[in-house]
């Protein structure tokens, strides 16, 4: 177990742009950590700088409260696995497992031992002959998975080690790899742009966008409480159904004519002026009759088998997506009647996309058209 | 049809050879294209009377090293280009490039007086030495560097292997065939060397099997063409199998460095 | 420790790194350095130097004399006729044996059953040496008892002095010359021509449009990086030419056939005029190096990379 403490890491390749801008945060010992954000937003190079493959420009790294911005990879004492698994293609299983370890002044018995160990946990034990081009994608992925175990490293790097496999083995490795990490106690630190890896396998979560970071924390807190626009658009799929909205009186109005009331506090918070208006997928419902609702048309169904996804013309310019448990039978056309639950409604402010409050709305009256 | 006919023409210079390497002498002048009967004498007798054994085995023993000696220096080099950054890289490379554009013979006055003083006249260090370094293998393996996935060398690098360790063990394995194939190159460059040779070597024991065929042809055996042509065969045989094994590796090695 | 404390602790380790980086990259590349040092970069230099000396005859230079070297060249008719048999000698053998390459390339290039048997003949000549194919020549071009004369003979045409007539000598070598260089021509453009990209061709295919057009429109354009490349090389071997001469006519009759490197070689080895030779090297040098940067200052512009 490690702890990783960065403190004010700044990343800039050509001197001028910072990929990375002032990231600071704590990886707890044994915690199973993800870096998620879309391509290009600086995850690998924040995780190639922990790994020392990387300069760090300035800031500090810390490795369990020491200094380490200027060790080398190998003093680092971690392991990495790599998107394309890096293995070296003229050796066998065996060989590329126990590759290396030499160095770390390992006994041939001994690195016999671990590797026969590595490849049982991991089912390999009958591919350990085997070239790397002679197995498969899965295999492969558990070949990179057992050189990075077979260090005893207490801590593990991993670069979007899953997005070369396909969906069903994905959602299959995900929990190897998270049991993986429980039982050996590894502090791991998980790089992915899929934000569903993320919010199953994460301890915690860091959100970076443009070399910013976002957001820090657990999942669910994410989930409910995303701090930003971004985040909200982000995690969760289907995403959260963002409006521009406006504080008329103590209204708000999105798009003229849809309202919502807020309290006094809020309507303080919120001040004056236009604010965006968010609802996650499911918490907008088809409404009962007794309840206030408001008509939409719907554009397109995607029925799921377990739930279903209606996109519907919300606005002007806008779709929405509601999600609903079990099979609807809603057909695309139609005019339905929804209801929004106001007491999930986020709001965030216009400018910088800033959460604002993150108290319910008072359920005096429901959205009404 | 076309092809037939230029494949005839473009080999019949060389099957010709063959087929005069045959004959007997009065055969030649009468122009005859078959030998009536196959007959080795003119082999024999092109033994007898150049060294031409030692001559093959003087060219043989001047191209393997010659091959050794790139295969290692340009490896090294390009290895150095591709996975050690450091400072003043660039400009080494340049300098490199630069090489290019000298061309060896407008060099040749010094490099003898160089080899002259440093006593290897007639000896296998002067006829190879000289050739170790060559810009265009270092080129070729340099672009094959280039695709081993830097990951690899990440790993290694978080394993804690040193540098030489993935050379040697990583890097050298993984690009085998692009060594090989400019193992080809090299030896058929050295084995068909001439002026070189020709500067540099001047009694029979030290002689490479080029410079064996200027003799021939200017000595008396030179009239009996059947000989002539059978030491021609013999230059010609060992470097046209190695090029008919490792054509098409040499020609997408060549085309490699030659594009990319 | 500060945090100053702590950077500059860093930065030591840092410098100590990429120092020892550079240690290791320079003690992989010295090898070559140290080579090229010697045997190529030195001597140009000492060439340029000699060619501004009168020498002995074992090379070593006695008399500071400038450019007289230089001028004495230009005003000898001996190197005029050089210069002349050099031009004429490149103008012969580099248009027509691309040409003649390319050709062979595209014949080979189709699919069919057995290709690779013609693929082997028309890349042969790369296995065969400069003085084994000159032997060959030589006997083909031998007035009495070669090839060509007999075929002259055949058709009523009296026979031809090919290598002895000045008229015609030049002219001989650089046939010869064409076929000993098709080899490695047609090898690197026939490769070029395999990594065309198939589906251009089938989309032409889908279109409709006639061979010729394929080949001026696609086959050609696609073609031009190896073209441009094949085209450098040849000049610059065309400007190297040695052991044909050598073999075949010894820069005769009436130095119609002395080449620049032979003209060098001549000068250095056998009339001991270093001083002379080292300025017709030079000038080999710069020949070299303008048709080099021609090249690529027309080459950038005009050809189509994929
Ligand atoms: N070696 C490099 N040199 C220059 N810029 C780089 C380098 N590596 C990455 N970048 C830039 O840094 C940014 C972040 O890249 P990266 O960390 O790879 O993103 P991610 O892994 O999140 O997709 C990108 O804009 C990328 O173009
Ligand atoms: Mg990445």
């Amino acid at each position: 177990m490690r702890k990783v403490e960065l403190k004010g890491i700044t990343k800039s390749y050509d001197g001028k742009q910072d990929v990375l801008k002032a990231i600071d945060v704590m990886v707890e010992p044994g915690e199973f950590f993800v870096l998620v954000g879309p391509s290009g937003c600086g995850k690998s190079t924040m995780l190639r700088m922990i790994a020392g493959l990387e300069s760090i420009t300035s800031g500090e790294l810390a490795l369990d409260g020491k200094r380490a911005n200027a060790l080398s990879p190998s003093e680092r004492d971690l392991s990495m696995v790599f998107q394309n698994y890096a293995l070296y293609p003229h050796l066998t299983v065996e060989q590329n497992i126990t590759f290396g370890l030499h160095v770390k002044k390992v006994s041939k018995r001994e690195q016999k031992e671990r590797c026969k160990e590595v490849c049982e946990m991991l089912g390999l034990t009958d591919y350990m002959k085997r070239k790397p081009r002679e197995l498969s994608g899965g295999q492969r992925q558990r070949v990179a998975l057992a050189r990075a175990v077979v260090t005893q490293a207490p801590l593990c790097l991993m670069d979007e080690p899953l997005s070369n496999l396909d969906a069903k083995l994905r959602a299959k490795m995900r929990s190897e790899i998270r049991q993986l990490q429980r039982k050996l106690g590894l502090t791991m630190i998980y790089v992915t742009h899929d934000q569903t890896e993320a919010m199953t396998m994460a301890d915690r979560m860091m959100i970076l966008s443009d070399g910013d970071v976002q957001q820090i924390g657990r999942p669910l807190d994410v989930y409910n409480n995303p701090a930003n626009t971004f985040v909200a658009s982000f995690i969760g799929s289907p995403p959260m159904n963002l409006i521009d909205a406006e504080m008329k009186d103590s209204v708000l109005v999105a798009d003229g004519h849809w309202m919502t009331p807020v309290t006094a506090a809020m309507k303080q918070k919120i001040g004056s002026g236009r604010v965006t208006l968010g609802v996650r997928p499911e918490h907008i419902s088809l409404a009962k009759d007794s309840e206030p609702g408001f008509l939409v048309q719907v554009a397109n169904v995607e029925v799921l088998g377990t739930e279903t996804l209606v996109t519907f013309d919300f606005g002007e310019a806008t779709q929405w997506i509601a999600k609903w448990p079990g099979q609807s039978s809603v057909q695309p056309g139609e005019q339905i009647r929804i209801c929004v639950d106001d007491r999930h409604l986020a709001l965030f402010s216009a400018e910088k996309g800033e959460r604002i409050v993150c108290e319910p709305v008072p359920d005096a009256k429901k959205v009404s058209s | 049809m076309t092809l037939t006919v230029s494949g005839l023409v473009m080999v019949f210079p060389i099957l010709y050879a063959f087929l005069i390497s045959f004959m007997q002498g009065g055969e030649v002048l009468q122009g005859s294209l078959w030998p009536e009967t196959f007959s080795l004498a003119n082999f024999v007798s092109a033994f007898d009377r150049v060294p031409l054994l030692t001559y093959l085995w003087n060219s043989l023993m001047v191209s393997v090293l010659i091959m050794a000696g790139q295969l290692v220096l340009c490896s090294l080099a390009a290895f150095a280009f591709v996975f050690v950054e450091f400072k003043g890289r660039e400009w080494i490379f340049y300098l490199f490039i630069s090489t290019m554009m000298i061309p060896w013979e407008a060099t040749m006055v010094p490099n003898f007086q160089t080899v002259q003083s440093l006593g290897w006249l007639n000896s296998y260090a002067g006829l190879t030495i000289p050739f170790f370094a060559m810009a265009f293998g270092t080129f070729l393996l340099r672009q094959q560097f280039k695709t081993i996935p830097k990951e690899l060398y990440e790993a290694s690098q978080i394993a804690g292997i040193s540098k030489l360790r993935f050379f040697t063990g990583v890097v050298l394995p993984v690009v085998k065939t692009t060594m090989t194939t400019l193992a080809i190159y090299s030896f058929l460059t050295a084995w068909n060397m001439y002026l070189w040779p020709l500067l540099v070597t001047n009694n029979e024991a030290n002689r490479t099997v080029q410079i064996g065929l200027k003799q021939m042809q200017t000595q008396e055996i030179a009239s009996d063409w059947g000989v002539v042509m059978a030491g021609v065969v013999m230059v010609i045989l060992p470097t046209l199998i190695l090029l008919f094994a490792g054509q098409k590796r040499l020609q997408e090695g060549l085309t490699q460095g030659a594009l990319k | 420790m500060t945090t100053i404390q702590h950077e500059l602790a860093d930065r030591h380790v840092e410098r100590k790194r990429a120092w020892s980086n550079w240690a290791t990259g320079m003690l992989f590349l010295l090898p070559s350095l140290l080579l090229f040092g010697v045997f190529l970069f030195y001597p140009m230099v000492r060439t340029v130097y000699l060619s501004l000396f009168l020498t002995d005859s074992q090379g070593v230079p006695i008399v500071f004399v400038g450019w007289e070297n230089f001028l004495n060249l230009f005003q000898s008719t001996s190197f005029q006729i050089s210069a002349k048999a050099t031009a004429l000698f490149v103008l012969y053998t580099v248009p027509a044996g691309i040409v003649l390459a390319t050709a062979l390339a595209i014949l080979a290039n189709q699919k069919l059953r057995g290709i690779g048997l013609f693929r082997t003949m028309f890349s042969a000549t790369m296995g065969m040496s400069v003085a084994a194919s000159s032997v060959i020549w030589m006997f083909l071009f031998n007035p009495s008892i070669g090839l060509f004369n007999r075929i002259l003979a055949a058709l009523n045409i009296p026979g031809v002095q090919w290598l002895l007539d000045p008229q015609y000598a030049l002219l001989s070598v650089s046939i010869a010359t064409i076929w000993m260089n098709t080899g490695f021509a047609f090898l690197i453009l026939l490769g070029g021509l395999q990594n065309i990209d198939q589906s251009l061709y089938e989309s032409a295919r889908i279109a409709g449009v006639s061979e010729s057009y394929k080949l001026r429109k696609i086959t050609l354009p696609m073609l031009s990086p190896t073209l441009f490349f094949v085209t450098t090389v040849s000049l610059i071997n065309a400007f190297q030419t040695f052991g044909q001469i050598d073999l075949l006519t010894k820069g005769g009759p009436m130095e119609s056939t002395n080449v620049i490197v032979y003209s060098i070689y001549k000068d250095a080895f056998i009339n001991y005029n270093v001083g002379s030779a080292s300025a017709q090297a030079v000038l080999l040098f710069v020949a070299v190096l303008v048709v080099t940067v021609l090249q690529f200052k027309i080459g950038e512009r005009k050809v189509h990379y994929q």
